[in-house]
């Protein structure tokens, strides 16, 4: 029974990440292509995390958090991560491009990310 | 059973690494490929989990999370020197 639950947490975190990388693959824009790996990978890593706590509770006598470690900081790490670099793109391309009026107010252009 | 599984999940990483090596070539921004890199490091840990599962060796977690902390710092080096110019100011 926990065999069964052990493969199918394996399957479907296994799937979630190959969705994950087949969005970052095929999506037409970078923004668009933030939402794949940070959403779907990220699922797809905390099932195979919760299929290795399930197995090796089952397989040694006593319960094994080490991967609770792992799931719990790449749960935290991927929206800063994924924000980080939404702001390089904002700032490489020069501001946020949807503004009109701060270009033609004043000096400071594209006033977001200049802090 | 679970043998069959872990294999499904070994060819589905797998196949999840290549994409993301497709976009870190082929990626036409610097965000473009710091975010292939980012994925292909989250596509490791889970291929290292796996290989432990399928090993039954409770060693590659600690090279798991030491790969998560250092893909996350690198990350953050990374598009922090493409914001600034610098990574510590």
């Amino acid at each position: 029974m926990l065999d069964l639950l052990t493969s199918f947490f394996l399957v479907v975190g296994g799937l979630f990440a190959l969705i994950g990388s087949i969005g970052l693959a095929r999506l037409p824009d970078l923004f668009m292509r933030l939402h794949g790996p940070t959403k779907a990978t990220t699922l797809g890593v905390g099932g195979i995390l919760i299929a290795s706590m399930l197995h090796f509770s089952s397989l040694d006598s006593g319960l094994s958090l080490h991967e609770l470690l792992v799931a719990l900081f790449l749960l935290i790490t991927a929206p800063v991560s994924a924000h980080l670099i939404a702001r390089t793109m904002i700032h490489l391309r020069g501001g946020t491009g949807t503004v009109v009026d701060e270009r033609e107010a004043g000096p400071q252009q594209g006033g977001t990310d200049q802090r | 059973m679970l043998n069959l599984a872990v294999i499904i999940a070994f060819v589905c990483i797998a196949v999840a690494l290549l994409l993301n090596f497709w976009r870190l070539i082929r990626g036409p921004s610097l965000p473009d490929r710091i975010l292939a890199l980012d994925t292909m490091y989250i596509n490791t840990v889970a291929l290292l989990v796996l290989f432990g599962i399928y090993q039954g060796l409770t060693v590659f977690f600690e090279a798991a999370l030491i790969i998560a902390l250092m893909g996350f710092v690198s990350t953050v080096a990374l598009c922090k020197y493409l914001l600034r110019g610098d990574i510590i100011e």
